[in-house]
């Protein structure tokens, strides 16, 4: 998957921040909307997606969409 | 897993019972601003739970369902010969609180009695101990308690469980009869995992103390609890949900070579309606066919299986009916089951 389409992915997680704030570089923990049962919704997009599993540990070592994009495709 | 099955035994009657005390989930501000809470609240659907009062325990909600099960079915407590309770919120640390039951519901002496630590899991592994000890011929008829007061356990200042639990009891009859027909558990443990979920302080390994009783700040989050209240590392718990969870469901199903349309209800542990959602897409369920209290009692652990038929089923179980079961929480520990009911006698939920 292109980052490109991740980054959409990631972004249609979230009900209230719109999409266009979403970029490679959003350091999506820092969002206001962001929760743990938004962390619920990316690992299940991720496991929908990839068929890979990230854990909690993985999200929160990582700061941008991106880095989290890199982080699953090392898996 | 583990894949047990058994002949000619099954629920006869179930009653349950749960606190008057109703917290309304979208007023429980006391420790974040309204917004945060309508948030959270909405997403995972749950509007309101019960919290028993103090001086309740689980205990009390188990034995205000029993002996309304007793009076409903007119049963002999002479002929109780097994009476397990499934609770991780008991009275004393000793003796077991199955003991204590026995003599408030006036059992005779030769009820075997004890406890079982478990929690989400605990109706279907309690439903597969009884059911094996009912393989023994004197073993007849037997109580299943099923109570849980955990509002108590968890931080009402970590918003990652703050919003979640609450309190209920219930009893289920079970017996033996041909009618009954088969029934099917799969059984997992994974021990490995027994840190996503726990309450690390207060047990012999660290026990009480000024310091776990000292509230702290455990994350980035600002989230505020004690080492003697629960805490669940819930990315981690909904991973192992995710990877373990549909795949039980199809394994039973397979393996008793039922479809998914053979099963007339699928009553889930209620945890969040984000994970029975979940459930439910993964497996293409028909709504109807998948009861929730979610959005009246929360989670309520072990006793949400049997609360909710009791809630939800009232009505909807005459002659025969096919019920899968599926659990999934601390140990960690999952479990399915799939059991016929025929003729089940449902009380009137009982308030105290």
């Amino acid at each position: 998957m292109e980052l490109k389409e991740f980054v959409i992915l990631f972004a249609e997680q979230f009900e209230d921040t719109p999409t266009e704030q979403f970029t490679p570089e959003t350091r999506f923990r820092e969002l206001t909307e962001w929760d743990s049962l938004t962390a619920l919704s990316i690992i299940a997009m991720v496991d929908e997606e990839f068929e890979k599993q990230i854990t909690g540990a993985d999200i929160r070592s990582v700061a941008t969409i991106e880095e989290l994009y890199t982080k699953i495709n090392s898996k | 897993m583990q894949f047990l099955s058994f002949k000619n035994i099954g629920i006869a009657a179930i009653s349950g019972a749960i606190p008057k005390n109703v917290i309304n989930n979208y007023e429980y501000t006391q420790f974040f601003s309204a917004d945060e809470v309508k948030t959270v609240v909405d997403k995972i659907g749950i509007f309101e739970r019960r919290f028993a009062e103090k001086g309740i325990c689980a205990s009390d909600l188990c034995y205000a369902a029993a002996e309304k099960l007793f009076a409903d079915n007119e049963i002999n407590k002479e002929e109780i010969d097994l009476m397990v309770f499934v609770s991780q919120t008991p009275d004393y640390r000793m003796p077991a609180t199955s003991f204590l039951l026995q003599n408030r519901l006036g059992l005779p002496g030769n009820t075997i009695v004890f406890d079982i630590s478990l929690g989400c899991t605990g109706f279907i592994h309690g439903l597969y101990i009884v059911y094996s000890l009912m393989q023994h011929k004197s073993i007849n008829k037997a109580l299943l308690l099923n109570g849980e007061t955990r509002s108590r356990v968890y931080s009402a200042k970590d918003r990652r469980v703050a919003f979640l639990f609450g309190d209920a009891g219930t009893a289920t009859l079970i017996e033996k009869n041909y009618k009954f027909g088969e029934s099917f558990f799969t059984i997992t443990s994974d021990g490995a995992n027994a840190d996503l979920v726990k309450i690390s302080g207060g047990g012999y390994r660290n026990p009480s103390s000024v310091e776990t009783l000292k509230e702290k700040v455990v994350d980035g989050e600002g989230n505020i609890r004690s080492d003697e209240q629960g805490y669940m590392r819930g990315e981690d718990v909904f991973n192992l949900f995710i990877k373990a969870i549909p795949q039980d469901i199809k394994a039973i199903l397979s393996l008793t070579k039922h479809e998914k349309e053979d099963i007339d209800y699928f009553v889930f542990h209620q945890a969040s309606k984000y994970l029975n959602g979940y459930l439910a897409r993964k497996l293409t369920l028909d709504e109807s066919k998948v009861p929730s209290t979610l959005s009246k009692f929360g989670n309520t652990s072990s006793v949400s299986i049997p609360i909710t038929i009791a809630s939800e089923l009232h009505s909807k179980l005459p002659g025969s009916n096919k019920l899968l079961l599926s659990a999934f929480g601390v140990g960690m520990s999952w479990a399915s089951s799939i059991i016929k009911t025929i003729d089940i006698k449902i009380s009137d939920i009982t308030e105290i």
